[in-house]
């Protein structure tokens, strides 16, 4: 079956920066895939670059291609780039304020897409809308559909940006930290609605996080991402049971929960890597306690199964996470 | 034994829209042992950086009590004030707006020092950066020369010059880089037992909360809704809302089994137009008739299970079989 989403060999760079390096990642139909990792380490870039919507100049993609349901995105035309960003792609942007357009009714701003990808009426349009916002769990969503966006919450406006994404039944949902402004109870209520949706729809979908117990409770498999690199990849269970890269593990070992209450955390030393400070060899490898030499001198390769891949020259014993 | 702070129904009010009233803090009573540290959870909105300002005074109660070490804090004049900020201190989310971006890091720990004339001057910002694990040449540059988790570091440094007996500390890790949060963790960590600190933590994040806390109170819609023994709040948790908060909390990674969860329908209510009875009982799956009309009240109660006492505001929990005890 051909997948939702491929993305192979992607190398971004701002002048002589490569702001993601050699990023490869898979998503089939109906599958949740996670893509985690620090602020800066490249998550939105790769996610932005599936939709075209990166600034070129300066970003440039140096190598690498992208295919959504198997056509080559990097080389569409104007036209079917714009027929896919409404209607085979839904993206929730990571800024739910600057992706929705303040002076337009909510109502107006789901209709539009229709209008436009589906040819549906102003009429057709608006029903479906409120629609769309009923199936996000909106209450009320007729009057809804005549409010402004700062007339709502941030957990109300998350859930226009989601019923935007899906206006047009995507085949792939981009997410990019849909839930990281929200409340804890408000963000439970959104990933339970994107997993069910997904499921409905079989629709593949790449769910954008910094946070681990997030991909843990609807991924069905993780890419790792440390420093503009994928680090480690496998099924979530695996992933977190028997975490093979030390930086992969040193998160896990590093969570408040994964220890007894007012204990000293194991902690990372250091911090994490700007582009342009990235040196030879793992990114990971000035702040890992198990580096050695050639951590510091040569890049490892992302080895393994399908099932399960990790880059690292000494990677983690096959023992349980704590 | 008086404790360190005693804080008696303590309320803000702020001018809503429409020129509506909004209740940001309403009727918070809560005490604080020296030393001990108290976290303070709760959903976007609820008070909690208004709780931790109004201890301080870095914005005006509109009613109640603060007394710490047995005095009210709120008559106090200015000047009065300001000697009382040596003893309490607080240490904000953003370390970025926190610190002024002209001054050097040297200046910046040392003001508090120079502010109330006290001795010591560079030797002690030495002493203090050491304590805090930045260098010593930290002194001679500016905040935007340091990441994220530096910068925390330096408005941790510069909250202990004068050696306070109380940090509220809001929000101290949220903005930083997971790999970064456990190093300040366990710096606070540290700087408390060694010092005998009392905090307030705030936070949004649970397990953040359950690791650096004794004691948790759950604020919701400017009230607190249940306080008690960490383990007690996070293992048998009393008022419906703190127990859907932690069921909401994504699983640990590596966890067995997903655990029941409650998902709750709709927004935290708007603290403009609070609504009448419990404030929660829009959004509780235990609602009852009563919940939409009468505030209930923080009442504690033995707890058959775990031999502790819960202390919470809801109908259904003065309503358990045990038998109510005092009002809190
Ligand atoms: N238009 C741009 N020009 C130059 N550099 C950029 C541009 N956009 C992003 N970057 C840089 O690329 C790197 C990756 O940024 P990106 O936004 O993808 O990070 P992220 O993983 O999404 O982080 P966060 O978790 O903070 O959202 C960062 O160092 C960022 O400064
Ligand atoms: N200066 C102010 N003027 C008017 N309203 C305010 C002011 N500061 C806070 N509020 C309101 O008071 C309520 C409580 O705000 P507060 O900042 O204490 O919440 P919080 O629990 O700290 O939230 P968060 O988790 O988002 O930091 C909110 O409704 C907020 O909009
Ligand atoms: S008082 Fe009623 S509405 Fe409020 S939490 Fe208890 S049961 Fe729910
Ligand atoms: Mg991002
Ligand atoms: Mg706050």
């Amino acid at each position: 079956m051909t997948p939702a989403l491929e993305i192979e060999g992607l190398t971004l760079a701002v002048g002589g920066r490569k702001l993601v390096e050699d990023v490869s990642i898979t998503v089939a139909p109906g599958e949740m895939v996670g893509l985690v990792g620090e602020s800066g380490c490249g998550k939105s870039i790769t996610a932005l670059s599936v939709m075209r919507l990166l600034p070129s100049p300066p970003v440039r993609v140096l190598s690498g291609a992208v295919r959504v349901g198997g056509a080559d995105v990097l080389a569409m035309a104007p036209e079917a780039l714009r027929a896919m960003r409404g209607d085979r792609v839904g993206m929730i942007f990571q800024e739910p304020m600057t992706s929705l357009n303040p002076v337009f009714t909510v109502g107006d701003q789901i209709a539009e897409a229709l209008e436009i990808h589906r040819g549906l009426s102003r009429r057709q349009a608006l029903a479906r809308a409120a629609e769309l916002l009923a199936l996000v769990g909106l209450p009320a969503p007729i009057e809804q559909l005549g409010r402004y966006p700062h007339q709502m919450s941030g957990g109300q406006r998350q859930r226009v940006m989601i019923a935007m994404a899906l206006a047009c039944e995507p085949k792939l949902l981009i997410a990019d930290e849909p839930t990281t402004a929200l409340d804890v109870t408000v963000q439970a209520q959104i990933l339970a609605l994107i997993d069910r949706l997904r499921r409905e729809m079989d629709m593949g979908c790449l769910l954008i996080t910094h946070d681990l117990g997030v991909v843990a409770e609807v991924c069905d498999r993780a890419a790792v991402m440390y420093a503009g690199r994928i680090v480690e990849e496998a099924a979530v269970g695996d992933l977190f049971a028997h975490p093979r890269h030390r930086y992969t593990r040193a998160l896990i070992d590093t969570a408040p929960a994964s220890n007894p209450p007012g204990t000293r955390l194991p902690s990372i030393a250091g911090m994490v890597p700007p582009p342009g400070a990235r040196e030879h060899g793992c990114a990971f490898a000035p702040r890992c306690p198990a580096a050695l030499p050639v951590c510091r001198t040569t890049t490892p390769a992302l080895l393994g199964d399908a099932g399960h891949r990790a880059a690292c020259w000494n990677p983690a014993p096959a023992e349980a996470a704590a | 034994m008086t404790p360190l702070l005693d804080v008696r129904g303590l309320t803000k009010h702020y001018a809503g829209p429409h020129g509506r009233v909004l209740h940001a803090l309403e009727d918070v009573s809560f005490t604080v042992a020296a030393g001990e540290a108290l976290g303070v959870v709760g959903e976007s909105g609820c008070g909690k950086s208004t709780l931790g300002k109004s201890l301080l005074r870095l914005v005006e109660p509109t009613a109640g009590e603060v007394l710490f070490e047995g005095e009210d804090v709120l008559p106090l004049s200015r000047r009065a004030m300001a000697a009382k900020r040596r003893d309490m201190q607080m240490v904000f989310q953003d370390p970025f707006g926190s610190l002024n971006p002209r001054h050097s890091v040297g200046t910046i720990v040392g003001e508090p020092l120079a502010i109330h004339g006290m001795p010591g001057g560079k030797a002690r910002v030495a002493e203090l950066l050491d304590q805090v694990g930045l260098p010593a040449d930290a002194a001679g540059r500016y905040p935007h020369e340091f990441s994220g988790g530096q910068r925390q570091r330096v408005a941790i440094a510069r909250a202990l010059a004068l050696g306070p007996k109380l940090l509220v500390a809001d929000e101290p890790v949220s903005a930083l880089d997971v790999s970064i949060q456990s190093q300040i963790i366990n710096l606070i960590g540290d700087l408390r037992r060694a010092y005998g600190l009392a905090m307030i933590f705030i936070s949004h994040d649970l397990s953040v909360i359950r690791h650096v806390s004794d004691r948790i109170a759950v604020m919701y819609l400017g009230r607190i809704v249940e306080i008690g023994p960490a383990a007690q709040v996070f293992e048998a948790p009393a008022h419906p809302y703190t127990r859907a908060l932690l069921s909401a909390v994504p699983r640990r990674p590596g966890a067995a089994q997903p655990r029941e969860r409650i998902i709750l329908h709709g927004d935290l209510p708007d603290p403009s137009s609070p609504p009448p009875g419990c404030a929660f009982h829009g959004r509780c799956p235990a609602a009852m008739p009563r919940c939409s009309v009468e505030p209930p009240e923080l009442v504690s109660r033995h707890v058959a299970e775990t031999g502790g006492t819960a202390i919470a505001a809801c109908h259904l929990h003065e309503h358990a079989d045990a038998p109510a005890l005092e009002p809190a």
